[in-house]
């Protein structure tokens, strides 16, 4: 749940990336880190091994501007994506108020897209939050691999694996090339400020 | 309960209690936090520069892991929770299921001396928390 201020009118959203091991969670939010320097104020926090795979999460404060006269602090986070973490990622996902689905489009990850994005709607379920309610983006990442010869999945494929019944809005990315990356992040603040208006008076 | 947003009021008041029970003793800066690691209010003594937001999601993600550590080997909930260094000491106190009162104080401050300042910072919060919240 976002934190509204009325003394100091600052909103907090947290959106939290979510998706299997290695999809690129990190790698959308190193992205942002770059690319967004000046509305960036500190730096991004990474607890993870030493093999870089996140153990706890990432976390980014952005500052989106104003809206009806409130500083809007997006802080966006990761989940690690390995298996044995989900006690950890429920961590991450309290208080959640809007969450990118990231996808790895490799063939041999199907499996693992699904299985993962079911676990999602479990952990939620744990908040009394719902998958179909909670403001939601997808993305397909990694499409660059085809220029590289390797199996991707067709975006159909993975729309129909994924997002046939959430039906919300989704993306093709690259977060190593920063190819929609910055669309996803905008899609996902704008539909979770829009949720979130309806409480600022 | 509604903590999602608290009054201008409320904020004053718990400001008011914060710069009374902790910074005027010499504690160097105090945060409430949810569980989130959304920031509810921070004060400091004017010279501590931390970055609160940093601070505020590593706080959060420390209090529940040891929270579900607890959890694991059977307690309720590890009362204390309290790191020590060579010059800076933070403290942790829960303030409800959702609220954290976290303290940063040097060594010119006891832990004892501390934990009594809290413990009564907290319970005039709880009062201004019931007042429009209960
Ligand atoms: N080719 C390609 N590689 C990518 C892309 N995004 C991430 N990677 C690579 O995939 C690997 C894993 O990326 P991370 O961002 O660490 O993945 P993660 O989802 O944070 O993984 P966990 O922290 O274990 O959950 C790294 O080697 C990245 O460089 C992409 O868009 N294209
Ligand atoms: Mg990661």
């Amino acid at each position: 749940m976002s934190f509204i201020n009325l003394k100091e009118k600052v909103v907090q959203v947290k959106i939290v990336y979510y998706g299997p091991g290695r999809c690129g969670k990190t790698t959308n939010l190193e992205y942002v880190n770059r690319k967004f320097r000046d509305q960036i104020q500190s730096e991004m926090v990474s607890l993870k091994t030493h093999g870089d795979r996140t153990l706890f999460f990432d976390f980014l404060p952005f500052d989106m501007g104003q809206i009806k006269g409130y500083d809007i602090k997006i802080q966006l986070y990761t989940v690690p994506g390995q298996v044995k973490y989900n006690a950890t990622r429920k961590l991450v996902l309290k208080g959640v108020d809007g969450v990118v689905f990231v996808a790895d489009a490799m063939e041999k990850q199907r499996e693992k897209n699904i299985r993962s994005l079911n676990q999602l709607h479990e952990n939620l379920q744990a908040y009394k939050e719902s998958i179909f309610k909670l403001p939601l983006v997808i993305q397909y990442n990694k499409v660059d691999l085809k220029d590289h010869g390797v199996p991707i999945l067709p975006t159909a494929v993975l729309r129909k694996d994924l997002n046939s019944r959430l039906k919300v809005p989704d993306f093709e990315a690259s977060a190593i090339t920063g190819y929609n990356v910055a669309a996803t992040l905008k899609k996902i603040i704008s539909s979770t400020v829009v949720s979130i208006q309806k409480k600022l008076l | 309960m509604n903590y999602g947003i608290v009054s201008q009021e409320q904020l004053e008041q718990i400001d008011t209690i914060l710069s009374s029970k902790l910074i005027k003793l010499g504690v160097d800066c105090v945060i409430i936090i949810d569980m989130a690691g959304n920031i509810i209010t921070a004060k400091d003594n004017g010279e501590s520069k931390y970055d609160v937001y940093s601070f505020a999601a590593l706080a959060a993600g420390n209090f529940a892991t040891v929270d579900a550590m607890a959890k694991l080997v059977g307690e309720a909930e590890f009362s204390l929770l309290f790191h020590k260094g060579q010059d800076s000491n933070i403290h942790f106190s829960k303030i409800d299921d959702e609220l954290l009162l976290i303290s940063m104080f040097g060594k010119d401050i006891s832990l004892g001396f501390l934990r009594l300042n809290v413990v009564e910072a907290i319970e005039q919060i709880r009062k201004v928390w019931e007042g429009t919240n209960g």
